[in-house]
């Protein structure tokens, strides 16, 4: 990076390799060995583990028969099917805005970003006072006249329902994220080329389409990727919404371990939900690269 | 006004009231008194407001050694995670070495393979260690989760001071260590301590870990979504519940609002 760059031109001719830096990076790198390579390892290898001795896949077989891992596994991807598209599209448009600069855009970025704060759990908490039996939204539509008794939203009868409501408050909570990596992004590209586009006629759109865009994607793969990825891992929003009425896949890891103290299939769980995220950050990897001749008329 | 200014801030409005009405509603829930939750027809805007849903949650057994706990665990973590990445985030802005690359990465794949996948097998690692059910133990993986930030962040303070600064000092006869600890840390201070209350959000807010990895000495949202699993809590503790955990948030984001964008604005290439 820059920095460093500078650095190293500073001090052109090292007679030998200077070990500081190895020195200070050596406890990061041995505390992420023990605390996230060691685990990740072991997952998978708790997943196929044959107490008789050798490798078995009665595990993922267990999990793969189970009663909960189909609507768990469609779930988790229906959720994050609906959810990422909007949060990107909203996170898109606040960037978009405080980026212009408005009066009172710093409030406006200090608001939009308070949801970073607040966890799923707290974020479940909030919308399940809104769509709760006594909540705010059936308050509000009787004082509207529209229901003269409470409606119960919250479940499986009405499973449009119970999806509409996780979706809100992971959209609602974790658009934030996505806002703010797009906001870095958009401040790295130099403003005259903005300029430069309305001087040779383009209007707002189309800058936004052909100039902005385009050089943004580093900025969009990060937050599609982080945002898939954590969506895969969805747990607490759901449990304060819809407890296991709605299955999904990092629920089912704690319950299998938890509720039926079966660490092998709870890392059979971990083990799909590693796999799924490594597939949607390649496909996104591959997908936007950035293609060669990149000028897109 | 022109029209296109009038969108803007019809938009600004609209995206602002989405934002801040459910937080408006939850405080609302957490004042409002117990047995208006339960009544209907439900006014919206409650006719008198109380602390009973807020002492009810508060005096529910558990939550304070919870929430205590959770301080720990939050302040154990910063230290932790700063200990670690400080050294690294230093050694990543100031030098050019050969691994420099896989470090990153490497630090990178913390942040998108977090908390589900590490908890379990940690949890039957941690029972054959002694740090199940542990303070120690919850701050260990919090401090996996939270050192890509710490170190993301770290690194782009340590970059922001300049290093003539430093060069100075060593000019004027100190070692390196001396003109890190002298001049270059107190530089860093206030990006340092932005990078440590981030890491108290991260924390104070983990669920999934901290659930897996304790059975007795619960965290306060490992307490709550047992409760809500477990026992089926009633309303009011579920609503003070969340609207205790959304307060710290707020004044903290307040505090850091300078460092949101170095925090998250790192690409994967």
């Amino acid at each position: 990076m820059a920095v460093a760059d500078a650095d190293l031109s500073a001090a052109p001719a090292r007679p030998r390799v200077d070990w500081t830096p190895y020195l200070l990076v050596v406890p990061v790198v041995l505390f992420l060995a023990v605390f996230f390579l060691y685990p990740m390892a072991q997952a998978i290898w708790l997943a196929v583990d044959d107490p008789a001795g050798g490798l078995t896949p009665a595990h993922l077989r267990r999990m793969a028969a189970d009663l909960y891992f189909r609507p768990a596994l469609r779930f988790t991807l229906v959720i994050t099917a609906l959810a990422v598209p909007l949060q990107v599209a909203l996170g898109l448009a606040i960037a978009l805005l405080v980026h212009a600069r408005f009066r009172g855009h710093g409030a406006f970025l200090y608001l939009t970003a308070l949801p970073l704060g607040i966890s799923d759990l707290a974020a479940g908490l909030i919308w399940l006072s809104i769509f709760t039996e006594r909540g705010y939204l059936n308050a509000l539509l009787q004082t509207l006249g529209v229901i003269a008794h409470p409606v119960v939203f919250l479940t499986l009868e009405r499973p449009g329902w119970l999806l509409a409501a996780i979706v809100a408050a992971e959209v609602w909570r974790a658009t934030a994220i996505v806002m703010v990596i797009l906001l870095a992004g958009l401040q790295l590209i130099p403003r005259d080329y903005a300029e430069t586009a309305a001087v040779f006629g383009a209007g707002p759109w189309q800058t936004l389409r052909h100039v902005i865009l385009p050089l943004l994607r580093p900025s969009l793969q990060t937050a599609l990727i982080i945002r898939t990825i954590l969506a895969f891992q969805l747990f607490a929003t759901v449990v304060a919404l819809a407890g296991r009425q709605v299955p999904v896949l990092a629920g089912e890891a704690y319950f299998w371990y938890a509720l039926y103290r079966s660490p092998q299939v709870a890392s059979a769980y971990a083990v799909l939900i590693l796999l799924l995220s490594g597939a949607v950050t390649w496909v996104y990897l591959r997908g936007l690269a950035p293609r060669a001749g990149e000028g897109r008329a | 006004m022109t029209l296109r200014r009038v969108a803007v801030y019809a938009a600004v409005l609209a995206i602002a009231a989405w934002v801040a009405l459910p937080l408006l509603l939850i405080t609302l829930a957490a004042f409002t008194p117990r047995e208006v939750l339960y009544q209907w027809p439900r006014p919206l805007w409650p006719s008198r407001f109380s602390l009973d849903t807020l002492a009810f949650f508060l005096r529910s057994t558990g939550v304070w050694p919870a929430t205590l706990r959770s301080v720990q665990v939050a302040v154990l973590t910063i230290a932790l995670s700063l200990a670690l990445a400080a050294p690294a985030g230093y050694a990543l802005a100031r030098y050019a070495f050969r691994g420099r690359e896989a470090l990153q990465l490497l630090i990178l794949s913390v942040k998108m393979f977090p908390a589900t996948v590490l908890s379990v097998p940690l949890a039957v690692a941690f029972i054959r260690w002694g740090l199940y059910d542990t303070v120690v133990g919850v701050a260990a993986v919090h401090t996996a989760l939270s050192v890509p930030f710490v170190t993301a962040i770290v690194t782009s303070v340590f970059a922001g001071v300049s290093y003539e600064l430093e060069e100075a000092a060593l000019t004027l006869g100190s070692s390196r260590a001396q003109a890190v600890l002298r001049v270059t840390l107190p530089m860093a201070a206030p990006g340092l301590a932005a990078a440590a209350i981030f890491t108290f959000v991260l924390s104070w807010n983990e669920v999934f870990a901290a659930t897996i990895l304790t059975l007795d000495r619960r965290t306060l949202p490992a307490l709550i979504v047992d409760s809500v699993l477990g026992a089926g809590a009633p309303l009011p503790f579920r609503f003070a519940g969340g609207f205790f955990m959304v307060v710290p948030a707020l004044i903290i984001i307040f505090l850091i609002r300078r460092y949101l964008l170095t925090l998250w604005g790192v690409t994967v290439r």
